[in-house]
């Protein structure tokens, strides 16, 4: 990544890379962030914000400490990912989409992982999890709480 | 068993360091080539070796290159980019080369800068490769300090997520900081690319070959495939297989040794049903087709596409309308929304099949599918997304006529 680099210098042109800074410092893009990263950029925060939405990894809502990321694309359906979703919403209450009461988790569908031969797989912040089945997540989620 | 771009990787996730690159040849092709052997020179190697680009579409990578304005004709900044996007589904080769041997797509790359003139790179990666990420990142300051990138500079752009960004139009509209919209053609990227400058756009896996091919000679590269197409290829099989994995073997390995030899066969109770040979954008085969060579001519021939060489193997314990239903909800997710057909038939059709699976289904249906393909197929859209989903939804309507059906008429799904 072009860290420590001076994003204004680039203008408009470092959009995703000063949201993707900003959001690994402050967990999510919220209108305040947003406002500031134009201001960086020089370019109106609605333009901005055309950018912000188009990208799935850019979150403009809050989102819990750690992201969980589960494929739901088709390997990793047909070696039972719903099973480790199944599993996670009866370990912490939440369904693709949704935080945890106390911002620890929130669960979010990806498309493939490029991890298909490990399928099922999940991300839990930046560390992937292949070869899972129910009891695995709750290994997953023992070991992490 | 010749080993080419794997060669150096154990698989256990480990990274080769510099030294070890270097130790295994690592970066001789640049010191043969970089200041001693004119560009058009290296442009011409690669042209005569045959290959051709990885990354799902074939096209011959030296033609692509030749396409590039001199830097006579056209100075000012150029550049050079790997799309390491990867996120077809069924697809993970190009994690594999680059957290397993990051340096010999560095290598790749000043090559590559060095024949089309740029100077500079961008490797676009897909955000969620966090280590492909830090292995490419140490990588490069490893071969900065070492000196062999010369006067490159190589970014590493960590994308946000959208399947689009892999087109590499839209990929340049991505890098600009913009929506990832794709871009009308021509012009040509190498025309006018990123920031309206000359630019090359390459898949992970093509750009590794680079430097064995600068090494070793274009006829020692031709001579690697078991039939009329060039090279080694990086392989992958996933699904009820019993070593599902990344396997490089000769370009035009049949199916069926891919599948039976290297991934182990089916694993017990389970049966092979249908393949998708290259991803999820490519189309249905079944098993009288396994012993289809792996290449693009033959992948073609038997109605398919080589795609990204990456096989998903549905087996008959799946159903195979879910299957396609979870091929088409990713499409329709992922469509930009740029053009009409795609933003608004890709969800027609998810919605359609999503229905089918709850009982919902109606006879009338099927005829609506099957009318998609037509307006939805290669031509009719803005770009190649809508057409890759076309593929599985033509040929699996066709091979699963009757499973269809029955969704259809007995309003359950028989593997619910
Ligand atoms: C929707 C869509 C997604 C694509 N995704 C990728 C990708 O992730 N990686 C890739 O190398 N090529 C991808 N491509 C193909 C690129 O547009 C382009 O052809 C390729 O990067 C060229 O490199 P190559 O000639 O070395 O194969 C995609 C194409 C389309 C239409
Ligand atoms: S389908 Fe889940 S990692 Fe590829």
């Amino acid at each position: 990544m072009l860290t420590g680099e001076d994003f204004s210098a680039r203008g408009p042109a470092a959009a995703i890379d000063c949201l993707r800074a900003l959001q690994k410092e402050r967990g999510y893009i919220s209108d305040e962030t947003l406002a500031e990263a134009a201001a960086i950029l020089q370019m109106p925060v609605a333009v901005l914000d055309e950018v912000a939405t188009f990208y799935n990894l850019i979150f403009r809502e809050p989102v819990g400490k750690n992201v969980i990321l589960l494929c739901d694309s088709a390997v990793c359906w047909m070696l039972g990912r719903e099973a480790l979703q199944s599993r996670i919403f009866e370990r912490l209450g939440i369904a693709p989409g949704e935080t945890t009461a106390d911002g620890q988790y929130t669960l979010l569908p990806v498309v493939c992982l490029g991890a298909c031969d490990r399928a099922p797989v999940l991300l839990v912040g930046e560390t992937l999890h292949g070869h899972l089945d129910a009891a695995g997540v709750n290994k997953l989620l023992d070991g992490a709480a | 068993m010749q080993l080419v771009l794997t060669k150096n990787i154990d698989g256990g996730g480990k990274r080769v360091d510099f030294a070890a690159y270097a130790r295994s040849g690592g970066y001789e092709a640049v010191r043969k080539v970089v200041g001693k052997l004119a560009p058009a020179d290296v442009v011409q190697v690669v042209a005569d070796s045959g290959l051709a680009g990885c990354g799902g579409g074939g096209f011959p990578t030296g033609r692509k290159w030749q396409a590039m304005p001199s830097r006579a004709a056209r100075p000012g900044p150029r550049y050079f980019i790997v799309n390491a996007d990867e996120m077809e589904p069924g697809t993970f080769k190009d994690r594999y080369l680059m957290e397993g041997d990051p340096h010999q797509l560095l290598e790749g790359i000043v090559l590559a800068a060095y024949a089309v003139e740029a100077d500079e790179a961008y490797i676009f990666v897909r955000g969620e490769y966090f280590q492909a990420i830090a292995a490419l990142e140490a990588a490069i300051a490893e071969a900065q300090a070492a000196g062999v990138l010369g006067g490159l500079t190589i970014h590493v752009h960590a994308g946000v997520g959208r399947y689009i960004c892999g087109e590499e139009t839209a990929l340049l509209n991505s890098l600009e900081g913009k929506r990832a919209i794709p871009r009308a053609k021509p012009p040509l990227p190498q025309v006018s690319g990123l920031f309206g400058c000359p630019t090359i756009v390459n898949n992970v896996e093509t750009v590794c070959n680079v430097p064995h091919i600068v090494r070793h000679g274009a006829e020692w590269f031709r001579g690697l495939g078991v039939g009329d197409e060039a090279g080694t290829k990086i392989f992958g099989v996933s699904g009820r297989v019993n070593r599902p994995g990344v396997y490089e073997l000769p370009m035009g390995t049949s199916l069926r040794v891919l599948i039976e030899e290297f991934a182990g066969g089916m694993r017990d109770g389970f049966q092979l049903r249908a393949v998708l040979p290259g991803g999820a954008s490519t189309g249905f085969l079944g098993v009288e087709k396994l012993d289809t060579p792996m290449s693009v001519a033959g992948m073609a021939a038997a109605g398919s596409r080589l795609g990204t060489g990456n096989v998903m193997v549905l087996d008959d314990k799946t159903c195979p309308v879910g299957f396609i239903r979870n091929l088409q909800h990713f499409f329709a997710q992922e469509s930009c929304g740029w053009c009409a057909p795609c933003r608004d038939g890709l969800p027609w059709v998810d919605q359609i099949l999503a229905a089918m699976e709850t009982g919902q289904g109606r006879q009338s249906d099927l005829a609506v599918l099957a009318d998609m393909p037509g307006r939805m197929g290669p031509g009719k859209t803005f770009c190649g997304l809508a057409p890759g989903a076309m593929a599985s939804l033509e040929t699996g309507l066709k091979m699963f006529a009757q499973d269809f059906t029955r969704h259809v008429q007995e309003r359950v799904c028989a593997w619910a």
